[in-house]
C-alpha cells in the first residue's frame, strides 16, 4: 500500500510520534500504534459510537477519522478520564447507577457524554437523550445509562 | 454471616476496570510476531465452487499464506453440542466450504498476513469462480435437496401428550392462526474474535477470546485437531455481550488454532461488523400454524402447534435446540390438557441459525399469547379473563408438563401465576390505564395496552463445580467452570460466597472461563450460572467456613459450634469473649502447612422455572406507521434475587432487545438469497429513543425448591414476551383483534395493516 507518514498524536497529554499509512483510521492508530485499547471498535461505519474519543474538545467517532487528520491534535480517551484512582464523576455515576454490563460500549458513552457536557454543561435532560441516542448499547436497555448521565451532568454543573 | 448480602444491590466488582479502559476484550489481545487472518466469504447464497484463484493474493507483499478447503480437508465438520438428535450429522458445516457454498458469508478461503489492512487487501484479490444454483429462501416452501439423497428438512421435532384429536372433536370453537417471527440475532456490540498461539516448548495450544462454553470448545478443538485435550487451553477475557450467539464454536475459531499450530506463529482474527451480521448465528425465524380447541367459556382443551424453523444453511452447535424449546415451552403458564407439536427444521440458503436469548420462547410466547388474545376475542371476554380462566393454579405445583427438553423432564418447580398477574395489573393500574386509553382513543389517538405471560426456564444442569481457596491474607480465590458474558457473574458469585463465609465480597476474586484453572465446566448459557454455580459456591463456602471455624476453635480454645464469622471476624455466637480476624485464622492454617481449600459440586437433573408478566402501552402513528412505546412493565418472579440491581439490569436489557425484535430488527433477504441487512444502517437496533421507560417488579413469592437459596435465573425474562405484549397492544390500539400476525411490526408493515383496516 501507500507510504507511511510520520505524525504525532497527543493522547491524554502525551505526545506519541507514530508512522501510519494515510488510510489508517484514528481508532486503529490509538489502539494498535499507541496501545490504548480502552477505545473500542464496534462497527467501523460510524453508527455504534463505541470508538468515540474527544478530539480538540469535540466527541468524534475515531473509526470515521483518519489518523493523519488527527496529527498534532489533542485526543482524549477513556484512559485519561480518571485522575489516578479518583474516577471522573461520569465514571462514578455509571458504576452507581449500573450503567454498564459487558462494558464494551461504555468508553464510547463516557467520552460522548463528557465531551458534550464539557462543551454545553447546561444541556437539558431531554437534549441529552438526543445525544445519547447516537450511540448503541446492547446490554443495559439504556435506562441506567440515562440515569447515570443525568446524575453526572448535575454533578458536573454543580462543580463549575 | 455478612448479613443480608444476598439480596443486596451492591456495586459490581467488574466495573472499575471496564470504566477506566482496562478491560481485555478479544481485540485487545496481541502477541509478538502475530499474523492476522482474514476470511474470504461467499458472495453467493448457493453455488458450486469451480475454482479459486489465489495467485494475486499470494503475491501481495506481507501475505504469508492463503488456505482453501484443500489445506484443511483433514478437519471434520464442527459438531453439535446440544440436543444430539440423530440425523443432523450430514448438515454440519466444515470450517471452509468444500465444493459448494450455501449462504452469503460462508468462509471459502482464509488469508494470513502481517497486518489487518494487508490481509483485507489480499482477501479482496482472491477470485472465486462459482456456478450459481437456485436458492431456497423460505422455510415454508416445499423442501428441496440439500445433497443427493438428503432433503432440506433433516427432521421434525415431535412432542405430544393427551388426546389432541379428541380435544378438537369436543371443542365448542377451533381457532386457527398463522404467525411468523422474523430473523433476528443477539448482535453483541463486540464482534467475535479469536487469537491462537502455540507454545512449542510446552507443546501447548492456546486460544484467547473464548466465551460462553470454553471447556466444551477446548475439547472440540482438541478433537478436531487431533490433540490431547490437556494440550489445548482456552482463555476467556472480557466479553462484549453474549446473548446466545457469542462463544459457540465457529469455523474461525478452529482456523486460527490450526494455523497457529502449523505456522508456529500467533494468529489473530477479529470479525468486522458486516461479517458479524452475515456469519455469526442468526435466530428466531419461524412460522407457526397453530390450532386451539376451546370450550364455550374459552378454556383450552387442546393445542396443535406445527411450525417451520428456518435453520439457515447448516446445522451448528445448537443442533435442534431452538425448535425443541419452541415445542416444549409453548404451553407456558396455562393448563393445556392435550398438546401436539411438530417443528419442521428446514435448511435454507441463509446464515445458519443458533440460539438467541430466550430461544424458542420469544417465538412460542408470541404464538401462545396471540392465541390467548384470540380466545378472548372469540368468547368476548377481556384478555385478563381469558388468561385467568386458563392459568395453572398454585396448588398444581410442582406441575409435570409431560414434556421434555434439553434432556430434562419439564416439571414446573414452583409458581403462583395468578398471583403475579394480579400484582402486575395492580402495579400498572390496569383498569385506570384502560380507562385513560379509552379516553385518548375517543379523541382520535391510536392508543392501546396489551399484556403477555410466560414461563421461563433456567438453571440447566447437570452440574457445576466450584473451587475455593483462602490465602494467608484472607483474600479468597473462587474458581468456576462457568463463564461471563458481561452479566455480573463475578459480583453475584462473590456475594453468595461472602454471605456464606461472613467476609467482605470485595476480597473475593472470581476466576471463570479458564480451562487451565479447573478440570471441567459448562459455561454460561440458559440462564444457568447464578442457579448452578451459585449453589456450588454456597456449598464450597460452607466447607471452607467449617475448616476456618475448626481451626479458630482450637486457636481460641473453644468449640466450632460456639463460633460464627461476621464481617471477617471469627467471634462467639454469644457476642462476648475473644475474637479473631478470619485472615489471622487463615494465616495460622497456612503457617501450619494446611491449605485453606474447598471444592464442591452441585448436580441437578431438572431446570427451575421462573415466570413473568409483561404489560405494554403503545401509540401508533397513523401517518408514519411508527409504534411508540409509552410505558412498559415487567413483573417477574425470580424465586430469590442475589443482586436486584443486576436482575433489573438483565431485564431492562432484555426488554430493549425484545423491542428490537418486535418493531425494528430483521435480517432480510431478497428473492435471490442476497442478505439486505449487512450494516447497522439496515439492521436497526433500539437506541435510547426507541427504548421505553420501564418499570421492573421483582417478586420472590415462589423460591425454587430445587436449590437451597431458592434461586432462579434472570437472563431471559426481559426479552421473552415483548413481541407478544406489543402485538396485543397494537391490536388494541387499532381495534383489530388478531391484526398482528408477524414480527417485527416495522412502520411499512404497520401502514399496510392500517390501510387494510381502512379498506374493510
Amino acid at each position: 500500500m501507500s507510504e507511511k507518514m510520520s505524525i504525532t498524536l497527543n493522547i491524554n497529554g502525551l505526545n506519541r510520534p507514530i508512522k501510519v499509512e494515510s488510510r489508517r483510521t484514528l481508532a486503529d492508530a490509538i489502539r494498535e500504534d499507541c496501545g490504548q485499547t480502552g477505545t473500542h471498535i464496534g462497527c467501523e461505519h460510524g453508527v455504534c459510537g463505541a470508538c468515540t474519543v474527544i478530539v480538540n474538545g469535540e466527541p468524534v467517532r475515531s473509526c470515521l477519522m483518519y489518523a493523519v487528520q488527527a496529527d498534532g491534535k489533542k485526543i482524549r480517551t477513556v484512559e485519561g478520564l480518571a485522575r489516578g484512582d479518583e474516577l471522573h464523576p461520569m465514571q462514578r455515576a455509571f458504576m452507581e447507577h449500573h450503567g454498564l454490563q459487558c462494558g464494551f460500549c461504555t468508553p464510547g458513552f463516557l467520552m460522548l457524554a463528557v465531551g458534550v457536557l464539557e462543551r454545553e454543561p447546561d444541556m437539558s435532560n431531554d437534549e441529552l437523550l438526543d445525544v445519547l441516542a447516537s450511540n448503541l448499547c446492547r446490554c443495559t436497555g439504556y435506562q441506567n445509562i440515562i440515569k447515570a448521565v443525568w446524575a453526572a451532568a448535575a454533578e458536573m454543573r454543580g462543580s463549575k | 454471616m455478612a448479613a443480608g448480602l444476598i439480596g443486596k444491590s451492591v456495586p459490581r466488582l467488574e466495573d472499575r476496570l471496564l470504566l477506566t479502559g482496562q478491560g481485555r476484550f478479544a481485540s485487545d489481545i496481541s502477541f509478538p510476531d502475530q499474523l492476522t487472518m482474514r476470511v474470504v466469504r461467499s458472495p453467493s447464497p448457493n453455488a458450486i465452487i469451480r475454482s479459486i484463484d489465489m495467485s494475486a493474493a499470494k503475491d501481495l507483499p506481507g501475505v504469508f499464506a492463503v488456505w482453501t478447503f484443500e489445506d484443511v480437508k483433514a478437519l471434520p465438520p464442527i459438531d453439535v453440542r446440544l440436543t444430539k438428535i440423530e440425523g443432523l450429522g450430514p448438515y454440519r458445516q466444515h470450517v471452509l466450504a468444500r465444493d459448494r457454498v450455501r449462504y452469503v458469508g460462508e468462509p471459502v478461503a482464509v488469508v494470513f498476513a502481517s497486518d489487518a489492512y494487508v490481509a483485507e487487501d489480499a482477501a479482496d484479490l482472491v477470485s472465486l469462480k462459482l456456478d450459481p444454483l437456485p436458492p431456497i429462501v423460505n422455510a415454508t416452501d416445499p423442501p428441496g435437496e440439500f445433497d443427493p439423497g438428503l432433503q432440506t428438512e433433516p427432521l421434525a421435532i415431535r412432542k405430544e401428550y393427551g388426546d389432541v384429536d379428541a380435544a378438537f372433536r369436543a371443542a365448542a370453537h377451533t381457532l386457527v392462526l398463522e404467525l411468523a417471527v422474523g430473523r433476528h440475532s443477539g448482535v453483541p456490540l463486540e464482534t467475535r474474535g479469536a487469537i491462537a498461539r502455540y507454545n512449542a516448548a510446552r507443546d501447548m495450544l492456546e486460544m484467547h477470546g473464548a466465551a460462553k462454553v470454553p471447556h466444551w470448545n477446548r475439547d472440540q478443538i482438541a478433537r478436531m485437531l487431533g490433540r490431547e485435550r490437556k494440550s489445548v487451553n482456552l482463555y476467556e477475557g472480557h466479553v462484549g455481550g453474549g446473548f446466545g450467539v457469542r462463544g459457540e464454536l465457529y469455523p474461525e475459531d478452529v482456523l486460527v488454532c490450526e494455523a497457529a499450530l502449523r505456522f508456529k506463529r500467533p494468529v489473530k482474527w477479529i470479525e468486522d461488523r458486516r461479517e458479524n451480521l452475515i456469519a455469526c448465528n442468526h435466530s428466531r425465524q419461524q412460522t407457526h400454524r397453530v390450532r386451539a380447541a376451546i370450550d364455550r367459556d374459552g378454556r383450552i382443551l387442546g393445542i396443535d402447534n406445527e411450525f417451520f424453523h428456518d435453520q439457515g444453511a447448516y446445522v451448528r452447535t445448537h443442533g435442534a435446540t431452538v425448535p425443541d424449546l419452541a415445542c416444549a415451552m409453548l404451553p407456558g403458564p396455562y393448563r393445556v390438557p392435550a398438546y401436539r407439536a411438530v417443528g419442521h427444521i428446514r435448511l435454507t440458503n441463509k446464515t445458519p441459525g443458533g440460539t438467541y436469548r430466550a430461544p424458542g420462547r420469544y417465538e412460542s410466547t408470541f404464538v401462545r399469547e396471540r392465541l390467548l388474545d384470540a380466545i378472548a376475542a372469540k368468547i368476548g371476554i377481556s384478555p385478563v379473563e381469558a388468561r385467568e380462566r386458563n392459568l395453572l393454579a398454585k396448588a398444581d405445583m410442582p406441575y409435570d408438563l409431560r414434556l421434555d427438553t434439553l434432556g430434562t423432564k419439564m416439571i414446573y418447580d414452583s409458581g403462583d401465576y395468578a398471583g403475579l398477574l394480579g400484582k402486575a395489573l395492580s402495579a400498572t393500574g390496569w383498569n385506570e390505564i384502560r380507562a385513560a386509553v379509552k379516553l385518548r382513543r375517543s379523541q382520535g389517538e391510536l392508543l392501546g395496552v396489551g399484556l403477555a405471560m410466560f414461563v421461563e426456564k433456567s438453571g440447566l444442569g447437570p452440574f457445576d463445580d466450584v473451587e475455593l481457596e483462602m490465602h494467608a491474607s484472607g483474600a479468597v480465590e473462587l474458581i468456576t467452570g462457568a463463564a461471563s458474558v458481561g452479566q455480573g457473574v463475578e459480583t453475584a458469585m462473590a456475594q453468595v460466597c461472602a454471605e456464606t463465609l461472613g467476609i467482605d465480597y470485595t476480597s473475593i476474586r472470581v476466576i471463570h472461563g479458564q480451562t487451565d484453572r479447573i478440570e471441567r465446566g459448562l459455561g454460561a448459557f440458559a440462564s444457568r450460572v447464578t442457579v448452578m454455580t451459585g449453589e456450588a459456591t454456597r456449598r464450597a463456602s460452607l466447607i471452607l467456613r467449617d475448616q476456618l471455624l475448626g481451626a479458630a476453635a482450637s486457636l481460641m480454645q473453644t468449640t466450632p459450634e460456639q463460633l460464627l464469622i461476621a464481617d471477617g471476624v471469627v467471634q462467639h455466637a454469644s457476642g462476648t469473649g475473644p475474637h479473631m480476624a478470619v485472615a489471622d485464622v487463615a494465616a495460622a492454617m497456612v503457617g501450619n502447612g494446611k491449605r485453606v481449600f474447598a471444592e464442591a459440586t452441585f448436580e441437578s437433573g431438572h431446570m427451575v422455572y421462573p415466570y413473568g408478566v409483561h404489560v405494554a402501552q403503545i401509540q401508533v402513528d397513523q401517518l408514519t406507521g411508527h409504534v411508540k412505546i409509552e410505558r412498559y412493565l415487567v413483573a417477574y418472579d425470580i424465586g430469590r434475587a442475589v443482586n436486584p440491581m443486576l436482575v433489573e439490569g438483565q431485564i431492562a436489557g432484555g426488554v430493549a432487545q425484545g423491542v428490537g425484535g418486535a418493531l425494528l430488527e430483521e435480517f432480510l433477504y431478497d428473492e435471490s438469497g442476497e442478505p439486505l441487512s449487512v450494516t447497522f444502517a439496515d439492521y436497526l437496533m433500539p437506541t435510547v429513543r426507541e427504548t421505553p421507560p420501564m418499570d421492573v417488579m421483582i417478586v420472590e413469592d415462589a423460591p425454587s425448591p430445587l436449590n437451597s437459596l431458592g434461586l432462579k435465573g434472570a437472563g431471559e425474562a426481559g426479552v421473552n414476551a415483548v413481541g407478544a405484549a406489543i402485538a396485543a397492544a397494537i391490536d388494541d390500539a387499532i381495534g383489530r383483534p388478531g391484526a398482528i400476525r408477524q414480527l417485527p411490526v416495522t412502520p411499512q408493515r404497520m401502514k399496510s395493516i392500517l390501510r387494510a383496516a381502512i379498506r374493510d
